[in-house]
């Protein structure tokens, strides 16, 4: 049986190259990002934003849609969002915070179901008053600061500071880029979505790391080679693992988002878009990133001196 | 490396044996599980028997999840109060003369005494009333006191509730408030409802599978304090007007005086009255309570009696007669259900003080089932792909990471059981999302053995050099992904967190199953098949 190969051996890419067009491509989108993130913004869940959502689905025949959003519009508590989803006559209706603090957004469901009860099952009831999501944004966002600054001392320690840099400036791009792809599509951001950039964090490092690992190996073992062709070397040589494991990746979170419900479907696209994104920044963006940094400098030549033996016989 | 010896692979197929044997309780229905439980010979010890399955999260098995937060201010207010009504009875005691009258401010109370003997003689007693706060911890007693007394120029002495007495009002207060609302969501006859603290100041109960979370809400929600209260005939004094229950709401006027709180009742159950058949409510009063209220409508006869809930009043009956068998009931306004509420708030006790819901969720029966059925599916899929194309690749050592994967698989749902971990919705997609990235470890093994063998190692030598230089990679970034991992756990709540321990294990098990496994099952190969290169 002839086995599958994505990636031929020992190919010879020059993808440090590459940054002449990745690098503009990537700070291109990053203003877009930022300019997207300044005048559209983000579509914040009741999450952080607070408010009521409610998903109902139809007890027979399709919803309503129009008459949905009148009822509900005539609750009086401002407009709501209604959207038709999945294939079951489901309908999603959001709710803005409403003002009188937290006893005031009960009310929006108590209302709610005296409205709608009748002809439609509620499948799930949030709401969120404005103390909770206030919480939650701040949590949110120190969960991501404190897993960057826990990673950049680990990769310190572990590594050089130079490659932890490298690290995080391309972790940092994933995240702005998945920012942008939540911007772009106007999907829902909630609490899951923070998961979902931790866990792109994750991968992300994951990615830049077992480049990174290569590169040290490298460093020590070729004490002559330019620094760009010591740099390809790594990227070329961990090409078909990166190929192979972000296909196996893909490969996953296409099955969730095809078969994994509605409920999930939003996570999984973002996933699928992050680890995309990851394979992306890895060889074309951490990696050159090291070009700028002095990566011969400091303690990397002294740890070749220790390199074990073997290390040396191979070269 | 491929010198296994027989003794080592016995003991790591028995610990990934007995691992993938915990999730085997996962595939029974939980009734068979109990039925195991109970049925079970008392000589089997309990970690034996397939019992433990992963507890679902309530986006998967439907319910409510309340979060509610005690009011503060209320309780601050009481507090003040507390201490206008003692710094009026030292006062009192003393014969201490003041001027103007008793001051209340937001945080406390304040008084002029224009003489400074008096004043000598009120602050030490007023000092009197300070409590310490805190509980004798390893630093000792914290120092700080419930309140303070505070001497200002001109006489003026100052009484505030402390930051530290209002913090230790608010937990106590928090934990009466847990003690009521188990009382009340007991009472609503749910299987397994959780109710913990969440910080300082707020309750979190989470119901499972409850069909009315409406109802779950409205008796959550309720203070219930109770008070049988006398009408007054003036509106002057010392008389509060509440709005009545009555259609028009009007005001009655209700004299200060509490005759018997719902602290007396010792039962409340719903009845219908026999002569109007409407839904009332029939109470009876501990001794203490009993002999009050007998008291009082002996003495009242003839007069309105309002009953006030949350001060408003629900009925203000004229007494006909002296109740004096410690027994009566509520009539008012109420529906069947009402009075059913009514009757579980009456029994439980009423809270501390006044609590909001900050947060609700709920999810019904049908998505948390649909939820589950395409997780499976999904889980299934994703499952099936990956191994057909690790097997496209590898060959042989694609179905030996194909193995690998599935007892990485079980490893996590046999942890999750014994750790009785909450597996969410998002948790099903880490599930998936690890089943993707769990053959990493195997690629870089795999990739590795291949680069080394094509420069030249023999087959065995390359087998085991592709192991040794892998293995710091696969630390390396599974460390990272840990570490990312793990700031999720510690600030994710609810569902994210049930995807931060799905990520977390799923790492853990990834890596053991990469560096036991798989190299077991490699010299295995390597002893049978004798190979004279790579299978691919």
């Amino acid at each position: 049986m002839r086995l599958l190969r994505i990636v031929p051996d020992n190919t010879k890419f020059k993808i440090v190259k590459w940054r002449r067009l990745s690098y503009p491509f990537s700070a291109a989108y990053s203003i877009l990002v930022l300019v997207l993130f300044l005048t559209v913004g983000l579509n914040f869940g009741i999450d952080f934003r607070g408010g009521t959502l409610i998903e109902m689905q139809s007890k027979a025949g399709r919803p309503d849609i129009a008459q949905i959003r009148s009822a509900a519009n005539g609750l009086g508590f401002g407009e709501a969002e209604v959207q038709e989803f999945g294939s079951g006559g489901e309908v999603s209706m959001r709710f803005a915070l409403q003002p009188g603090g937290e006893p005031a957004q009960q009310q929006v469901v108590v209302k709610a179901r005296e409205a709608f009860a009748s002809a439609y099952d509620f499948r799930r009831v949030e709401t969120v008053g404005p103390r909770v999501s206030g919480e939650l944004v701040q949590a949110g966002t120190l969960g991501v600061v404190l897993a960057i600054v826990g990673v950049l001392i680990y990769l310190w320690f572990r590594f050089e500071m130079q490659l932890a840099i490298g690290a995080i400036v391309g972790t940092l791009h994933d995240i702005v880029l998945t920012l942008g792809f939540f911007l772009i599509t106007q999907l829902e951001f909630n609490l899951t979505s923070i998961a979902a950039i931790l866990t792109i964090v994750g991968y992300s490092l994951n990615e830049t790391v077992v480049v990174f690992d290569r590169t040290r190996e490298l460093l020590r073992r070729y004490k002559t080679m330019s620094i760009p062709d010591l740099l390809d070397l790594s990227i070329n040589s961990t090409l078909s693992r990166t190929a192979i494991t972000s296909t196996t990746t893909v490969l996953a979170l296409v099955a969730l988002v095809i078969f994994g419900g509605t409920a999930i479907e939003g996570f999984a696209l973002v996933m699928l878009f992050g680890v995309i994104v990851c394979t992306y920044s890895a060889m074309f963006v951490s990696t050159p990133v090291l070009l700028y940094l002095d990566i011969r400098a400091g303690r990397l030549d002294q740890a070749e001196e220790k390199a074990p033996a073997g290390a040396k016989a191979k070269a | 490396m491929l010198r296994f010896q027989a003794r080592k692979v016995i003991v790591v197929l028995l610990v990934l044996f007995f691992g993938c044997g915990l999730a085997f309780p996962n595939l029974l229905s939980p009734e068979t599980r109990t039925a195991i439980e109970r049925g079970a010979p008392s000589w089997i010890p309990k970690f034996l028997l397939p019992t433990k399955a992963v507890v679902l999260g309530l986006d998967l098995q439907g319910g409510s999840h309340v979060l509610l937060e005690i009011d503060r201010a209320d309780l601050v207010r009481s507090q003040v109060i507390q201490l206008r009504d003692d710094l009026r009875a030292r006062l009192r005691e003393d014969r201490i003369s003041f001027q103007g009258g008793i001051g209340v401010t937001a945080r406390g109370v304040q008084v002029r005494v224009p003489d400074a003997a008096d004043r000598a003689k009120l602050l030490p007693r007023l000092r009197e009333l300070a409590q310490p706060v805190g509980t004798l911890g390893a630093f000792g007693p914290s120092g700080n006191t419930t309140i303070e007394v505070l001497e200002q120029p001109d006489g003026l002495i100052q009484m505030n509730v402390t930051e530290a007495g209002a913090n230790e009002r608010v937990r106590r207060a928090v934990e009466q408030a847990m003690e009521v609302l188990r009382r009340r969501v007991d009472a609503l006859g749910t299987t397994e409802p959780n109710i913990q603290r969440q910080g300082l100041d707020r309750i979190l109960v989470q119901v499972p599978g409850l069909q009315d979370p409406q109802r779950l809400k409205e008796i959550l929600g309720q203070t219930a304090k109770l008070q049988f209260r006398m009408v007054s005939d003036n509106q002057g004094g010392d008389v509060d007007m509440l709005p009545s229950q009555d259609a028009g709401g009007s005001l009655v006027p209700v004299e200060r005086r509490v005759i018997v709180e719902g602290a007396d009742l010792i039962d409340a159950q719903p009845a219908f009255d026999s002569r109007t058949s409407q839904p009332i409510v029939n109470f009876r009063f501990n001794i203490r309570g009993a002999q009050r209220f007998g008291q009082a409508t002996t003495e009242n006869l003839g007069r309105p009696l309002a009953i006030v809930l949350d001060n408003r009043v629900i009925s203000s009956p004229v007494i006909q007669s002296p109740i004096t068998g410690g027994s009566g009931q509520i009539s008012g306004n109420f529906t069947v259900e009402s009075v059913n509420n009514l009757a579980i708030l009456l029994r439980a006790g009423a809270l501390p003080a006044k609590m909001t819901i900050v947060e609700e969720r709920t999810v019904g029966p049908g998505l948390g089932a649909d939820s589950i059925q395409a997780g499976k599916i999904a889980t299934l899929i994703a499952t099936v792909l990956v191994i057909l194309y690790m097997i496209g690749t590898y060959g042989t050592f694609g179905f030996i990471a194909s193995i690998a994967l599935l007892v990485h698989v079980c490893l996590i749902f046999g942890l999750m059981s014994v750790l009785g971990a909450t597996m969410t919705l998002p948790g099903i997609a880490g599930i998936v999302l690890t089943i993707g990235t769990a053959v990493d470890s195997n690629v870089l093994i795999y990739e590795r053995m291949r680069e080394e063998s094509h420069q030249g190692r023999s087959l065995v030598s390359a087998l085991e050099a592709g192991f040794q230089r892998a293995f710091a990679t696969i630390i390396d970034s599974n460390v990272t992904m840990l570490i990312a991992a793990v700031a999720l756990f510690s600030l994710g709540s609810g569902p994210v967190r049930g995807f931060a321990v799905v990520f977390i294990l799923g790492i853990l098990t990834t890596v053991i199953t990469a560096v036991t496994l798989t190299r077991m099952l490699i010299a295995l190969w390597y002893r049978w098949a004798r190979p004279k290169a790579l299978p691919f």
